[in-house]
């Protein structure tokens, strides 16, 4: 039979870490942020860059998911037309909660360039969002940034189950 | 070099003064000049009346009554090998004469020649549709109703192709503005949330160049973060942003640099 050879009493101490529910829970669901695919215009290339080998979101936790029942993070990438924008809440209601939304780019900011009747003026008239990233298109860095900052909002907040649904109205 | 203008309020003009401006013509040339043009618009002058016609840019412009459209295009396809519509779709003249300009774009891959039929229709008339000659005509003739509101009888599906089909107005028509009319503007609200959430959302911001940078509402103004809804005075004080908090995270070891290795050798 194989012994353990660790002593546990002296070399290390015992494989035990203390800490509170709010940080653990905050820890797990920050670093496994599971994103949404949702790329809608040239926002998507940059996000698929982001997620591939040279930037590699997964060193982050962070794996794309074509189910929003199996994403916490929806970022939107891209021009969001009037037509398309029923579907957008659709999935938004779809996912579980706790929820989260970047908003990428111009167009998904605020219409951007597109200055037009058939493009919502901010996907943030349709849906909350917790990010906004400038630029168009934002290097795939910017979304980086982006979602550390989201890790580092979400570890902010109290994890339980009194955590505030988000509305928009 | 170029004359002066004064550029502060060139965003706020429109780019032209004259909305219904027609460009001056291509030169027109005589059919005669074209031996393929000419037997081709004998076959059609055989049979259909032919209001006017003339070569542009080597194409052959034949202007032709609304009702002998089917006629003409059966015509050019089975016997003088017209053999694909390249486009078809609308002008909006309502502005000038209530009418709209309607035009075929058709291409002989044998004879290596295009020409455009077209003709007038009032406001309001419906066309007739080729969908039958012409595959591509189906979705180029739901284009036409879509942004011009413009029908084709004997079409097969006659709905909006690239708008919703719950959208009123018609988009491409010169009259309607390129921002949206009211209903555009309120649209997905309207639908999503229903005309009771207007007050709540509020209206479009459609300044693009509008920034409040006092408006925590909406912005959390990164480095100079306050909680949501908070008068801001503008002398809030400036927080360092970090990718992370200070102490680390649980489990996750700050990247310290000082205690690192740089190997900066290339040959290592």
């Amino acid at each position: 039979m194989a012994q353990h050879k660790v002593n546990y009493t002296q070399d290390g101490g015992l494989p035990v870490a203390l800490t509170s529910i709010d940080k653990i829970v905050n820890w797990g669901r920050s670093n496994s942020l599971w994103a949404l695919t949702y790329g809608l215009a040239c926002c998507g290339i940059e996000m698929m860059a982001s997620g591939a080998s040279r930037f590699d979101f997964d060193r982050y936790g962070t794996i794309f998911r074509a189910s929003p029942r199996q994403a916490d993070v929806m970022i939107v990438a891209g021009t969001l037309t009037k037509k398309h924008a029923e579907f957008i809440k659709r999935l938004y209601d779809q996912m579980t909660e706790p929820r989260w939304v970047i908003s990428m780019g111009s167009c998904a900011n605020t219409g951007g360039m597109f200055n037009t009747y058939a493009t919502v003026q901010g996907v943030d008239r349709i849906i909350p969002v917790d990010l906004y990233l400038p630029g168009c298109a934002p290097r795939p860095e910017t979304l980086q940034y982006g979602v550390m900052l989201l890790q580092k909002k979400i570890r902010a907040n109290k994890a339980g189950n009194a955590q505030k649904a988000k509305r928009l109205m | 070099m170029r004359t002066y203008t004064p550029k502060d309020d060139v965003q706020a003009k429109s780019y032209y003064t004259d909305r219904y401006y027609v460009s001056p013509q291509v030169p027109k040339s005589e059919v005669e000049t074209d031996a393929v043009f000419a037997a081709d618009l004998e076959a059609i002058k055989a049979k259909f009346e032919v209001k006017e016609v003339f070569i542009q840019v080597e194409q052959m412009v034949v202007y032709i009554n609304a009702n002998d459209i089917y006629g003409v295009l059966e015509l050019m396809r089975d016997e003088l090998e017209y053999t694909q519509l390249s486009e078809m779709s609308a002008i909006d003249w309502l502005a000038k004469d209530n009418t709209f300009e309607i035009f075929y774009q058709m291409l002989s891959m044998n004879k290596r020649k295009r020409i455009r039929v077209k003709y007038f229709i009032k406001n309001g008339q419906a066309v007739d549709s080729v969908e039958k000659l012409f595959r591509s005509a189906d979705w180029s003739e739901r284009e036409m109703f879509d942004m011009f509101g413009i029908e084709a009888n004997g079409h097969p599906f006659m709905k909006r192709i690239l708008m919703p089909y719950d959208w009123q107005g018609f988009p491409l028509l010169k009259t309607y503005p390129l921002e949206g009319d009211e209903f555009a503007s309120w649209y997905e609200v309207d639908k999503i949330y229903g005309k009771e959430a207007r007050d709540i959302i509020g209206p479009e911001l459609r300044d693009t160049a509008r920034v409040d940078r006092y408006d925590s509402q909406r912005f959390a103004r990164l480095g100079h973060e306050v909680p949501k809804g908070t008068e801001i005075t503008g002398d809030e004080p400036k927080n360092e942003q970090a990718y992370q908090e200070d102490g680390g995270v649980f489990l996750i070891k700050k990247f310290d640099k000082e205690s690192s290795k740089i190997i900066d050798d290339p040959q290592r």
